[in-house]
Protein backbone atom coordinates (compact mmCIF):
# COMPACT_ATOMS: atom_id res chain seq x y z
CA UNK A 1 0.00 0.00 0.00
CA UNK A 2 1.15 3.48 -0.87
CA UNK A 3 0.55 6.56 1.28
CA UNK A 4 -1.58 8.02 -1.51
CA UNK A 5 -3.93 5.04 -1.18
CA UNK A 6 -3.74 4.75 2.58
CA UNK A 7 -5.09 8.28 3.16
CA UNK A 8 -8.18 7.38 1.15
CA UNK A 9 -8.89 4.38 3.37
CA UNK A 10 -8.79 6.31 6.63
CA UNK A 11 -12.55 6.71 7.02
CA UNK A 12 -13.22 3.09 6.08
CA UNK A 13 -10.63 2.18 8.69
CA UNK A 14 -12.11 4.38 11.41
CA UNK A 15 -15.58 3.08 10.55
CA UNK A 16 -14.46 -0.52 10.77
CA UNK A 17 -15.44 -1.06 7.15
CA UNK A 18 -12.21 -2.58 5.85
CA UNK A 19 -11.96 -6.29 5.20
CA UNK A 20 -9.70 -7.99 7.74
CA UNK A 21 -7.09 -8.39 5.02
CA UNK A 22 -7.11 -4.68 4.12
CA UNK A 23 -7.21 -3.72 7.75
CA UNK A 24 -4.09 -5.70 8.41
CA UNK A 25 -2.26 -4.13 5.47
CA UNK A 26 -3.46 -0.71 6.56
CA UNK A 27 -2.21 -1.18 10.11
CA UNK A 28 1.09 -2.53 8.90
CA UNK A 29 1.59 0.51 6.74
CA UNK A 30 0.61 2.92 9.51
CA UNK A 31 2.99 1.26 11.95
CA UNK A 32 5.91 2.03 9.68
CA UNK A 33 4.89 5.37 8.19
CA UNK A 34 5.27 8.63 10.13
CA UNK A 35 3.40 10.60 7.47
CA UNK A 36 0.28 8.47 7.45
CA UNK A 37 0.33 8.19 11.23
CA UNK A 38 0.43 11.98 11.44
CA UNK A 39 -2.41 12.25 8.93
CA UNK A 40 -4.54 9.80 10.91
CA UNK A 41 -3.83 11.77 14.05
CA UNK A 42 -4.91 14.97 12.31
CA UNK A 43 -8.14 13.32 11.26
CA UNK A 44 -8.81 12.14 14.78
CA UNK A 45 -8.18 15.61 16.17
CA UNK A 46 -10.48 17.05 13.51
CA UNK A 47 -13.22 14.70 14.70
CA UNK A 48 -12.60 15.73 18.27
CA UNK A 49 -12.93 19.38 17.35
CA UNK A 50 -16.24 18.77 15.59
CA UNK A 51 -17.58 16.88 18.57
CA UNK A 52 -16.78 19.66 20.95
CA UNK A 53 -18.75 22.51 19.46
CA UNK A 54 -20.25 24.43 22.28
CA UNK A 55 -23.97 24.39 22.01
CA UNK A 56 -26.06 27.45 22.39
CA UNK A 57 -28.63 26.82 25.13
CA UNK A 58 -32.24 26.62 24.09
CA UNK A 59 -33.79 30.10 24.34
CA UNK A 60 -36.04 30.39 27.38
CA UNK A 61 -38.99 31.58 25.35
CA UNK A 62 -38.75 28.57 23.04
CA UNK A 63 -38.47 26.18 25.94
CA UNK A 64 -41.55 27.68 27.59
CA UNK A 65 -43.56 27.39 24.39
CA UNK A 66 -42.53 23.81 23.85
CA UNK A 67 -43.26 22.81 27.43
CA UNK A 68 -46.67 24.42 27.09
CA UNK A 69 -47.32 22.46 23.90
CA UNK A 70 -46.21 19.29 25.70
CA UNK A 71 -48.65 20.00 28.53
CA UNK A 72 -51.47 20.60 26.07
CA UNK A 73 -50.72 17.35 24.34
CA UNK A 74 -50.72 15.50 27.66
CA UNK A 75 -54.08 16.98 28.59
CA UNK A 76 -55.76 16.13 25.32
CA UNK A 77 -54.26 12.67 25.03
CA UNK A 78 -55.07 11.45 28.51
CA UNK B 1 -30.63 9.58 30.44
CA UNK B 2 -33.14 9.58 27.67
CA UNK B 3 -30.75 8.72 24.85
CA UNK B 4 -31.14 5.09 24.03
CA UNK B 5 -33.68 3.80 26.44
CA UNK B 6 -37.26 3.00 25.76
CA UNK B 7 -37.90 4.20 29.30
CA UNK B 8 -37.29 7.72 28.01
CA UNK B 9 -39.98 7.21 25.43
CA UNK B 10 -42.33 5.73 28.01
CA UNK B 11 -41.75 8.66 30.32
CA UNK B 12 -42.55 11.03 27.48
CA UNK B 13 -45.74 9.21 26.64
CA UNK B 14 -46.73 9.36 30.29
CA UNK B 15 -46.30 13.09 29.95
CA UNK B 16 -43.25 13.38 32.16
CA UNK B 17 -42.27 17.01 31.85
CA UNK B 18 -38.74 16.67 33.28
CA UNK B 19 -37.90 14.08 30.63
CA UNK B 20 -39.21 16.37 27.93
CA UNK B 21 -37.22 19.35 29.19
CA UNK B 22 -34.09 17.24 29.45
CA UNK B 23 -34.58 16.11 25.88
CA UNK B 24 -35.10 19.52 24.33
CA UNK B 25 -32.20 21.00 26.27
CA UNK B 26 -29.82 18.23 25.35
CA UNK B 27 -30.69 18.08 21.68
CA UNK B 28 -31.29 21.74 20.99
CA UNK B 29 -27.67 22.42 20.02
CA UNK B 30 -27.11 19.40 17.76
CA UNK B 31 -30.51 19.86 16.10
CA UNK B 32 -29.84 23.53 15.49
CA UNK B 33 -26.56 22.64 13.82
CA UNK B 34 -28.32 20.01 11.80
CA UNK B 35 -30.93 22.50 10.61
CA UNK B 36 -28.16 24.91 9.73
CA UNK B 37 -26.69 22.30 7.42
CA UNK B 38 -29.68 23.08 5.20
CA UNK B 39 -30.74 26.64 5.94
CA UNK B 40 -28.11 29.30 6.49
CA UNK B 41 -30.16 31.73 8.48
CA UNK B 42 -29.89 31.16 12.20
CA UNK B 43 -33.43 32.34 12.91
CA UNK B 44 -34.90 30.13 10.23
CA UNK B 45 -32.95 27.21 11.71
CA UNK B 46 -34.34 28.02 15.18
CA UNK B 47 -37.84 28.00 13.70
CA UNK B 48 -37.24 24.67 12.05
CA UNK B 49 -36.06 23.08 15.29
CA UNK B 50 -38.99 24.46 17.23
CA UNK B 51 -41.43 23.25 14.59
CA UNK B 52 -39.74 19.84 14.68
CA UNK B 53 -40.37 19.52 18.41
CA UNK B 54 -43.98 20.53 17.96
CA UNK B 55 -44.33 17.93 15.23
CA UNK B 56 -42.66 15.36 17.49
CA UNK B 57 -45.08 16.08 20.33
CA UNK B 58 -48.02 15.60 18.01
CA UNK B 59 -46.64 12.32 16.69
CA UNK B 60 -45.51 10.88 20.03
CA UNK B 61 -48.42 8.47 20.13
CA UNK B 62 -47.56 7.15 16.71
CA UNK B 63 -43.80 6.88 17.20
CA UNK B 64 -43.03 3.20 17.48
CA UNK B 65 -39.57 3.48 18.95
CA UNK B 66 -37.89 1.51 16.19
CA UNK B 67 -35.17 4.12 16.03
CA UNK B 68 -33.75 6.14 18.91
CA UNK B 69 -35.47 9.35 19.89
CA UNK B 70 -32.47 11.25 18.62
CA UNK B 71 -32.64 9.63 15.19
CA UNK B 72 -36.37 10.21 15.07
CA UNK B 73 -36.16 13.90 15.90
CA UNK B 74 -33.24 14.28 13.49
CA UNK B 75 -35.41 12.91 10.70
CA UNK B 76 -38.13 15.43 11.46
CA UNK B 77 -35.60 18.27 11.49
CA UNK B 78 -34.15 17.13 8.15
CA UNK B 79 -37.55 16.99 6.47
CA UNK B 80 -38.63 20.38 7.70
CA UNK B 81 -35.27 21.99 6.95
CA UNK B 82 -35.21 20.60 3.42
CA UNK B 83 -38.70 21.90 2.78
CA UNK B 84 -37.64 25.34 4.00
CA UNK B 85 -34.57 25.31 1.81
CA UNK B 86 -36.53 24.33 -1.27
CA UNK B 87 -38.98 27.11 -0.66
CA UNK B 88 -36.31 29.71 -0.17
CA UNK B 89 -33.72 28.90 -2.75
CA UNK B 90 -35.14 27.37 -5.88
CA UNK B 91 -32.91 29.40 -8.19
CA UNK B 92 -29.86 28.87 -6.09
CA UNK B 93 -30.36 25.12 -6.01
CA UNK B 94 -30.40 24.91 -9.77
CA UNK B 95 -27.09 26.68 -10.24
CA UNK B 96 -25.61 24.74 -7.35
CA UNK B 97 -26.64 21.54 -9.12
CA UNK B 98 -24.80 22.55 -12.24
CA UNK B 99 -21.70 23.39 -10.30
CA UNK B 100 -21.66 20.28 -8.20
CA UNK B 101 -19.92 17.05 -9.09
CA UNK B 102 -21.03 13.59 -8.09
CA UNK B 103 -21.00 13.57 -4.28
CA UNK B 104 -20.59 9.81 -4.15
CA UNK B 105 -17.54 9.44 -6.31
CA UNK B 106 -14.36 8.36 -4.66
CA UNK B 107 -11.73 10.83 -5.70
CA UNK B 108 -8.45 11.97 -4.16
CA UNK B 109 -9.11 13.95 -1.00
CA UNK B 110 -5.48 14.94 -0.53
CA UNK B 111 -3.73 17.22 -2.97
CA UNK B 112 -1.87 14.83 -5.35
CA UNK B 113 1.15 17.13 -5.32
CA UNK B 114 1.78 16.09 -1.73
CA UNK B 115 2.88 12.68 -2.95
CA UNK B 116 5.81 11.56 -5.05
CA UNK B 117 5.18 9.80 -8.34
CA UNK B 118 5.55 6.55 -6.40
CA UNK B 119 2.78 7.62 -4.00
CA UNK B 120 4.80 8.43 -0.87
CA UNK B 121 4.57 11.67 1.10
CA UNK B 122 6.91 14.36 -0.19
CA UNK B 123 6.80 16.09 3.18
CA UNK B 124 4.96 14.44 6.01
CA UNK B 125 2.00 16.17 7.67
CA UNK B 126 2.50 17.89 10.98
CA UNK B 127 1.76 15.87 14.08
CA UNK B 128 0.06 18.80 15.81
CA UNK B 129 1.60 17.41 18.99
CA UNK B 130 2.78 20.76 20.28
CA UNK B 131 -0.53 22.47 19.83
CA UNK B 132 -2.10 23.12 23.22
CA UNK B 133 -5.63 21.96 23.89
CA UNK B 134 -6.73 25.55 24.34
CA UNK B 135 -5.73 26.31 20.76
CA UNK B 136 -7.01 23.10 19.27
CA UNK B 137 -10.43 23.52 20.80
CA UNK B 138 -10.25 27.29 21.05
CA UNK B 139 -12.74 29.70 19.60
CA UNK B 140 -10.76 30.58 16.53
CA UNK B 141 -10.13 26.96 15.58
CA UNK B 142 -13.79 26.15 16.04
CA UNK B 143 -14.71 29.03 13.76
CA UNK B 144 -12.45 27.58 11.09
CA UNK B 145 -14.09 24.20 11.50
CA UNK B 146 -17.53 25.77 11.30
CA UNK B 147 -16.61 27.72 8.17
CA UNK B 148 -15.17 24.61 6.53
CA UNK B 149 -18.38 22.68 7.20
CA UNK B 150 -20.47 25.51 5.77
CA UNK B 151 -18.44 25.50 2.58
CA UNK B 152 -19.05 21.81 1.88
CA UNK B 153 -21.41 20.64 -0.84
CA UNK B 154 -24.82 20.09 0.82
CA UNK B 155 -24.72 16.31 0.46
CA UNK B 156 -21.38 16.12 2.22
CA UNK B 157 -22.40 18.68 4.78
CA UNK B 158 -25.50 16.83 5.96
CA UNK B 159 -23.55 13.61 6.47
CA UNK B 160 -20.74 15.17 8.46
CA UNK B 161 -23.11 17.18 10.64
CA UNK B 162 -25.19 14.12 11.40
CA UNK B 163 -22.20 11.88 12.05
CA UNK B 164 -19.56 14.08 13.59
CA UNK B 165 -21.44 17.00 15.09
CA UNK B 166 -24.76 15.45 16.12
CA UNK B 167 -22.93 12.14 16.67
CA UNK B 168 -25.47 9.77 15.19
CA UNK B 169 -24.38 6.27 14.20
CA UNK B 170 -23.71 5.25 10.61
CA UNK B 171 -26.74 2.99 10.25
CA UNK B 172 -29.40 5.53 11.23
CA UNK B 173 -27.73 8.20 9.09
CA UNK B 174 -27.76 6.05 5.94
CA UNK B 175 -31.38 5.30 6.65
CA UNK B 176 -32.36 8.91 7.34
CA UNK B 177 -30.75 10.07 4.11
CA UNK B 178 -31.83 7.09 2.06
CA UNK B 179 -28.31 6.25 0.89
CA UNK B 180 -26.21 3.11 0.99
CA UNK B 181 -23.72 2.51 3.77
CA UNK B 182 -20.93 2.86 1.26
CA UNK B 183 -22.11 6.18 -0.15
CA UNK B 184 -22.51 7.43 3.37
CA UNK B 185 -18.87 6.58 4.04
CA UNK B 186 -17.66 8.15 0.80
CA UNK B 187 -19.45 11.40 1.59
CA UNK B 188 -18.22 11.34 5.16
CA UNK B 189 -14.66 10.71 4.03
CA UNK B 190 -14.66 13.56 1.56
CA UNK B 191 -16.26 15.89 4.08
CA UNK B 192 -13.81 15.00 6.85
CA UNK B 193 -10.88 15.40 4.50
CA UNK B 194 -12.03 18.92 3.61
CA UNK B 195 -12.41 19.93 7.23
CA UNK B 196 -9.02 18.43 8.09
CA UNK B 197 -7.49 20.39 5.23
CA UNK B 198 -8.99 23.62 6.55
CA UNK B 199 -7.54 22.89 9.98
CA UNK B 200 -4.16 22.11 8.47
CA UNK B 201 -4.23 25.39 6.58
CA UNK B 202 -4.84 27.12 9.88
CA UNK B 203 -2.73 25.11 12.35
CA UNK B 204 0.11 24.27 10.00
Amino acid sequence: MKCREVVELMTDYLEGALTSHDRERFEQHIAGCDGCRAYLRQLRLTLRAMRSFEDAPIPERVQEELVQAFRNWRQTSS
Amino acid sequence: MVESSSSGLEALRRGDEATFVDLIQRYHGPMLRLAMAYVRDHHVAEDVVQEAWLTAIKSLDRFEGRSSLKTWISGIVINLARARRRKESRLLTFTALLRRGDPDRREPTVDPSRFTAAGDWRAIPHQWENIPESTLLGRETMQKVQAAIEKLPPKHREVIVLRDVAELDAGPVSELLGISAENQRVRLHRARASVRKALEDYLG
